[in-house]
Formats: structure tokens, sequence, C-alpha cells
């Protein structure tokens, strides 16, 4: 009897969760619209100067980020789970932790890319230039596949639950605050002058973390969710 | 083929001699020899949702060649009882052996054996029958390439053209047939099948009977949920009925 090795089956879920976002493509053009529009509030908002903008350039981007990233929360599991998909998933015969990283990256893909590829687009509207524009891609580019894996868990978690969106705010958002304060830093330093090595570090090491221990937590709290 | 439901001793979960008996009987099942390779069963298994008791000592073995009719009043379990089997749910008291080991033990060795259609049909409205059916069995490692899926989705009575549009558009009876199509693909050994007639017309109900025929004849096992007589000789037939 055949039984799919560990990367057809991560990659089987990956491309049915990409082919299902493209049959879906108003809901990534959603997200993406989402950050536009929030990071373009903030300088009507707070005013024009300069100054004020490029200091408050990286929290403002990140928080952006990291609300994107819950706005879409909600489809990771919950579709599958309507459906049935979920019950055929945990019953495909290889672990469920590498399965979930399979969902996770998707969910990546489909929510954290774009605004890594949008984010010196946004900064250059925060007045960022030269050096913290690519800190700041870079340092989101490490963060938010750490947001979804820790927003994974908090989605298992409150899988089938009444009022399950806010509660994966409240639940993740506190888990987020260590991403958010590395990947704000790393770009606050690079506009000082000051090194943002030590701050990308932490957030690469936030995310090896995160690969480690997330996968597995959402497969102990999803099969629970389906007992 | 033994099947004893309720239970011959007259005890309750609550009684204190329960856990005793129950642990007995699982140690006479071990010691007496009766695990033969590759066989099924469930030894004194129990159930419950929240604080309901549904089923409870529920021991039924299942060999190569025989269908298990779980019957039952709605509400008795029965989707319980397969969820449990499928080891999604674990049961309160009680062990399902495969091959007489333990299923929790055996982990992705057990799932690699079943095929599971459920109650939910397990398949996406925006993906085509072929790509929900091309995904699926890929991912469950049955065959999947080539002809194979058209040709499975044939034999359920989809036609051609019923291919290629969104699952969206298809009505119940066909999004069943979608679902049930995995099971012309399967090669493994054991099916759980919860309530696969529903929705299903004459025809492909007729399609799946001959399936499941099939499938027994060549020694394959198979246990299914369901309220109707399932027309295949008696001889590879238990029934088991689910009560409180």
């Amino acid at each position: 009897m055949s039984q799919p090795s560990m990367s057809e089956a991560l990659r089987g879920v990956v491309r049915r969760d990409l082919l299902l976002a493209m049959r879906h493509r108003s809901d990534v053009a959603m997200s993406v619209f989402f950050v536009v529009i929030v990071a373009s509030l903030f300088p009507l908002g707070v005013g024009p100067e300069p100054a004020v903008l490029r200091m408050i350039a990286s929290g403002v981007l990140w928080v952006t980020a990291l609300l994107a990233c819950l706005l879409s929360l909600g489809r990771l599991f919950t579709a599958d789970y309507l459906d049935g998909v979920l019950e055929q998933t945990l019953l495909i015969p290889q672990p469920l932790a590498v399965l979930v990283v399979g969902k996770v990256f998707s969910h990546w893909v489909i929510s954290g890319l774009p605004v890594v590829l949008l984010s010196p687009l946004l900064g250059l509207q925060f007045g960022l230039s030269g050096d913290s524009l690519v800190v700041l891609t870079l340092s989101l580019l490490l963060g938010t596949p750490t947001l979804s894996m820790i927003g994974a868990i908090g989605a298992a978690l409150t899988l089938g639950l009444r009022g399950s969106g806010l509660l994966v705010a409240l639940l993740v958002l506190p888990l987020f605050i260590p991403v958010l304060i590395f990947g704000a830093g790393a770009v606050t330093n690079s506009l000082a002058g000051v090194g943002s090595e030590a701050n990308l570090s932490l957030l690469g090491a936030c995310f090896l973390l995160s690969l480690a221990f997330a996968p597995w937590a959402t497969a102990v709290a999803l099969r629970i969710a389906l007992e | 083929m033994s099947v004893n439901v309720p239970s011959d001793v007259e005890i309750t979960p609550g009684d204190s001699r329960f856990l005793y008996y129950s642990t007995l009987r699982q140690f006479i099942y071990f010691r007496s020899g009766r695990i033969s390779p590759n066989m099924f069963q469930t030894v004194a298994l129990s159930g419950s949702r929240g604080e309901r008791q549904l089923f409870s000592d529920v021991s039924v073995t299942v060999k190569p060649g025989t269908l298990l009719a779980v019957v039952g009043e709605n509400g008795s379990g029965k989707t319980s009882f397969l969820r449990m089997l499928c080891g999604l749910l674990s049961p309160d008291r009680g062990t399902i052996l495969w091959e007489g080991k333990d299923i929790r033990q055996l982990k992705e060795l057990y799932s690699a054996q079943l095929t599971y259609v459920g109650h939910l049909n397990g398949i996406k409205d925006e993906l085509t029958p072929v790509e929900n059916l091309t995904v699926s069995a890929c991912l469950a490692g049955d065959e999947c390439a080539g002809g194979a899926v058209p040709k499975a989705l044939e034999a359920v009575g989809l036609a051609r053209p019923v291919h290629r549009l969104p699952t969206r558009v298809l009505s119940q009876g066909q999004k069943r047939r979608v679902a049930l199509a995995r099971l012309w693909l399967s090669t493994r050994p054991l099916w759980l099948l919860d309530e696969p007639f529903a929705s299903l017309d004459v025809t492909a109900t007729n399609y799946l009977t001959q399936r499941l025929h099939a499938h027994l004849s060549h020694g394959g096992m198979v246990v299914v949920a369901t309220h109707q007589d399932i027309a295949i000789p008696p001889d590879f037939v238990q029934q088991l009925r689910l009560t409180r």
C-alpha cells in the first residue's frame, strides 16, 4: 500500500490551499487593501510632519502587519472544519504537525507575503529611506511567518467556538508582543544609526522557536477541537 | 464473529465493578488468542458526548471480508462510534485493536490502513470534482495520477461534463458521489463509512453496493453506519445495534 511521503503530503496541503486562494482572489486583495488603507490613515491623522512620521513608521507598519495577520486567521482552519476537510486531514498517514506547517505556510503566502512585498512602498509613505527600508522589509520577512505560526495556535484553540474572532485576538495579540518589539525595534535602531542585527537575530530566533513548537501545539489543539 | 451488545454482565459504567469487568474482558480477549492477523476489533468500548452516555461495553470483531452494519436510532451514537474507530474521538473506556495492536499506539500506521467517508463530504466547494478527488487521493496516498481520478468519478456515475464544474454548483447527491468516489481509488483494507447512502439515488446506491461487494470479496473490511438495508449477501454482513 502506498503512503504519501512527508514532503508529498506537505506539498499537497500547500497546493490545495493556494489553489483555493486563487479561487478566492478577492480575499487576498482585501487583506492587501486593508494594509494599504490602515497604513495610509496614520499620516492623514497625525499630520504630514516628516520627523513625526519617520518616528512612528516602524510601529504603525508593524501593527498593521499584525492586524492583517489576525484578520485572516479566521480563514485558516474554519472552512476546513465546516466542510469536513480537516477531519480528513487528521487521517492523513503523516504527522499532523507537518501538515500544519503546510497550512501555516500557505497562510503566510496569502496574508504575510503581500505585506512584506508592499512594505517598501508603505515605508516610503512614512519618509523612510535607504537602509531603514531594507531593514523594515527584512524584519517583516522574518517576523510575519512567526505571526502566522503563533496565530495558528490561537486559531486551532478557538476552532468551532462562538465569537472565536474576538477570542483569537485576545489570545494571540499578547503573544505577538515580542515579535512586535523586535521588529519595530530593528527599524528604529536603523533610523538611529545603531545596528539592527541584534533585533533581526532575535526575530530569527523567535521564528525558529515558533517553528519548533507552534505546529506541534496547533496539531494537539486541532485534535482536541475535533473530538 | 461475536456481537455482544449490551454486555452479558449486568453492570453500568457507574458501577465500581465495571472497570474490573471490562479489564477482565480485555484480558480474556488478549489471552484467548482470538486476535488473528488483519482483524479489526473493539474491546469493551464505551463512549459519551458531554454528560450523555451513548453506548457502553461494545465488543465486536470485524474479520476480512465482512461488513459491519452499525444501526441504531438517531442520536444512538453511530457517528461517534465511527469517529472512535477512526481514532478521531477517544473512547471513555475500552480499546480498539488493529491486528491485535492498540490504534492509539499505531497512530499513522493505522491511518494508512483506513478510508473514512464521514457525515461531512470533506470536499471543497470552490474546487472541481477532479481537483477535489486528486488532492484528497494524493494526500491519502491512493492512486491519483493520470486517468485514475476521472475514471473513479465515472464509476460513481458522474459524467465528464460535470468533472470540470466547481463542486459548489452540484446537487447534494452529486457532492456525495464525489466524496464516495474515493472508494474507487482506495486500496486500503478498512473502510469506515458514515451514512454513505444518504442523498444517493437508486443508481448511485447500486454502484456503491457493487463497490462494497467487490471490496468485501477481495478480503476488505467495511464498517457502515446506516439506516437502510444494504443489498449485500447476508453471509458478508454482521449487524451491531447501538443501545444505551
